[in-house]
């Protein structure tokens, strides 16, 4: 047993202090030679962007970029723990196993893919429905307003592996307040954890009940900046409730929504630990696609498998994002 | 100081309705939120509610909060028998320098994204969406050889940078967002009285952003405070374990510690919790997704 010693705190204290000191020291480095070629070799009007920007492109490269690259590599070998320092080259052998062969012990690409599809869309749909909801009731005057904000951004305030863990415990077949309610409302109880249809409707609930907060603070964040008079107007004009949220509120919307939505589409498609935590009977339905990556590249250990599985999710992404931000058209203000 | 003010106002001003509600629809709006708070609370509620309950009564069916024989073993327990303060004191350390590093490299890139048009802008706009699009597990075999390769290994250095560095894409786009909707005016009218243009973004810029950047800190404290796939292949030495990967290790060497880990749930929670307090007025203002001219 290691207890908190005074030593163990001035060294660790010493190593996160240097680190800061390291990364500030390198940055001024790069930033005064930077300046100096930009401005007086180049004479380039951009110096400052590119100043302002070295910093965190030497970070992403490094730890976003090069990965990715080694991953493209390794996707196109028959790298595994067996063949680990003699990875062979198989060109496109992995990408089409990831199609035909199954992608965990038994599931294949397809049905994983459905349900993830499923997945995501059921958990939009609540996401978005309830956090507009919620922004709606309470962008107004109100008593406690502050008071049901704060409560209402509990989920999101939680250390999600901690709240899935909790969740997973209150889905206990006998001890569960879940089934405690339900039978308290005289329904039969559910086999949360063993029934297939009955854990995904588990992993949905719980990751409704962490989603909602953060799209309800940015709607209610959208609400709070479309100006009055618009509702002003148009209640002289006679509009009913729902036509002013219809042609008013939600074109208004349009910049703060789109961008939630793909982000939260891109979270809730990529989302690990609800998944993988509340199937804690490893039941293949309740799978998506990450959390069979997850198993393939750790359970199993197959990585020239896994990277040409995890690049064809990050495919799927990139595709639906594209074409989204075509049909909405919703980033355009955030080129601009 | 007057400008933040005018423009939290200007912000917080708009409600979108003058007239009052009828105290019918009132009541039906506060009787949903409060059902609505019930069942964000709940859950956490339980957490604490078995927590608080003696060794022998762990499952119960009893929906009361604070049990009748309520004892504060497990809190003795994870306090001084196990190691849970120093894997906190690690967290912490390393939480805070993610936080300060990722504060600072967003905070000036958004800047740029926000200010110039450069060549490859809307490129390296996307290429942040893109790279939020990548699954966790990818990067988790090549960063790990990467960090063997540079011996990080067992150092927090490793953990600091990869945190800090993953969660600038969307520290930028909040920041970049923050950013729009602020008037060029304030900072032209600094230039034109002589300030370089480094000075106006840190005299007008970055005190205007606070409840942005207060945001950013937020989200990068949260990310790395309960970070557990890459700390438990980062870090091999129990001395240095972060306390997501000290207490699963728990789990699995005391099968029967669930009232011990509830207790620990509860005592990671308040930093988190505290923090997110503290900030929650500006979690509305600072948010900004898409830029939205008021």
């Amino acid at each position: 047993m290691k207890a908190l010693t005074l030593e163990i705190i001035t060294r660790s204290l010493g190593e996160v202090g240097s680190i800061v000191i390291y990364v500030l020291g390198a940055t001024v480095v790069i930033e005064v030679v930077l300046y100096l070629l930009l401005t007086r070799v180049f004479r380039s009007k951009y110096a400052i962007p590119a100043m302002l920007l070295t910093p965190a492109t030497i970070g992403l490269l490094c730890l976003i970029v090069i990965p990715i690259g080694w991953e493209v590599w390794v996707s196109f070998t028959n790298m595994s723990l067996r063949h680990f320092r003699d990875p062979e080259f198989i060109a496109l052998g992995n990408f089409v196993r990831v199609f035909t062969d199954p992608i965990l012990q038994q599931a294949h690409f397809f049905p994983v893919f459905l349900h993830t599809v499923l997945w995501t869309v059921i958990n939009l749909i609540f996401h978005v429905s309830g956090g507009m909801a919620l922004a709606l009731l309470l962008n107004r005057k109100m008593r406690f307003k502050g008071l049901y904000r704060t409560l209402l951004v509990f989920p999101w305030a939680i250390p999600q592996v901690i709240a899935v863990l909790a969740w997973r415990n209150e889905f206990h077949f006998q001890y569960g307040f879940v089934n405690t309610v339900l039978q308290s409302v005289g329904l039969s109880p559910l086999r949360w954890m063993d029934d297939p249809v009955a854990n995904f409707a588990a992993a949905c609930l719980v990751n409704i009940w962490l989603g909602i907060p953060f799209m309800m603070v940015i709607i209610l964040g959208g609400l709070q900046s479309i100006s009055h008079e618009f509702y002003e107007a148009a209640e002289i004009d006679g509009a009913s409730g729902w036509h002013q949220f219809r042609y008013i509120t939600l074109p208004m919307l349009r910049p703060v929504l789109t961008p939630a939505v793909i982000l939260g589409t891109i979270w809730t498609f990529n989302n690990f630990n609800v998944p993988f935590l509340i199937n804690q009977r490893e039941l293949e339905t309740t799978d998506i696609l990450v959390t069979a990556l997850f198993r393939a590249a750790f359970e199993y250990n197959r990585y020239g498998f896994s990277a040409a599985f995890a690049l064809v999710i990050f495919a799927i992404l990139f595709v639906f994002s594209v074409a989204y931000i075509r049909v909405t058209g919703g980033l355009r203000s955030v080129y601009e | 100081m007057s400008t933040i003010t005018k423009i939290e106002k200007r912000r917080s001003g708009l409600f979108h309705r003058g007239r009052e509600d009828s105290p019918f629809k009132r009541l039906l709006i506060h009787v949903t939120l409060i059902l609505a708070c019930i069942i964000a609370v709940y859950p956490v509620l339980r957490v604490l509610s078995v927590s608080l309950r003696p060794g022998d009564r762990l499952l119960s069916t009893s929906l009361a909060i604070i049990p009748e024989d309520a004892s504060l073993q497990a809190y003795r327990t994870i306090l001084v028998d196990r190691d849970f303060l120093l894997w906190v004191w690690n967290s912490l350390s390393i939480t805070l320098a993610t936080a300060v590093i990722g504060v600072i490299l967003a905070a000036t890139s958004a800047y740029a994204f926000s200010r110039w048009r450069f060549p490859g802008r809307g490129a390296g706009l996307v290429f942040l969406l893109t790279t939020q699009m990548i699954p966790a597990a990818m990067l988790m075999v090549p960063l790990y050889i990467l960090a063997a390769r540079l011996g990080l290994i067992n150092t927090y250095r490793g953990l600091v940078i990869a945190y800090s560095v993953t969660s600038v894409p969307f520290s930028i786009w909040i920041l970049k967002g923050y950013y729009d909707t602020i008037p060029l005016d304030l900072e032209e009218a600094a230039l034109i009285d002589g300030a370089s243009r480094m000075s106006a973004f840190w005299r007008i810029i970055l005190p205007l952003s606070t409840p942005a950047l207060a945001i950013v800190f937020l989200f990068n404290f949260m990310q790395a405070w309960s970070d557990y796939m890459l700390a438990r292949i980062m870090l091999q030495r129990p001395d240095l374990y972060t306390w997501p990967v000290g207490l699963e290790n728990m789990l699995h060497s005391f099968k029967t510690e669930w009232a011990t880990f509830t207790a620990a749930s509860i005592l990671v929670m308040i930093p988190v919790m505290t923090l997110f307090l503290y900030s929650s007025k500006w979690l509305i203002s600072g948010l900004t997704l898409g830029s939205v001219k008021g």
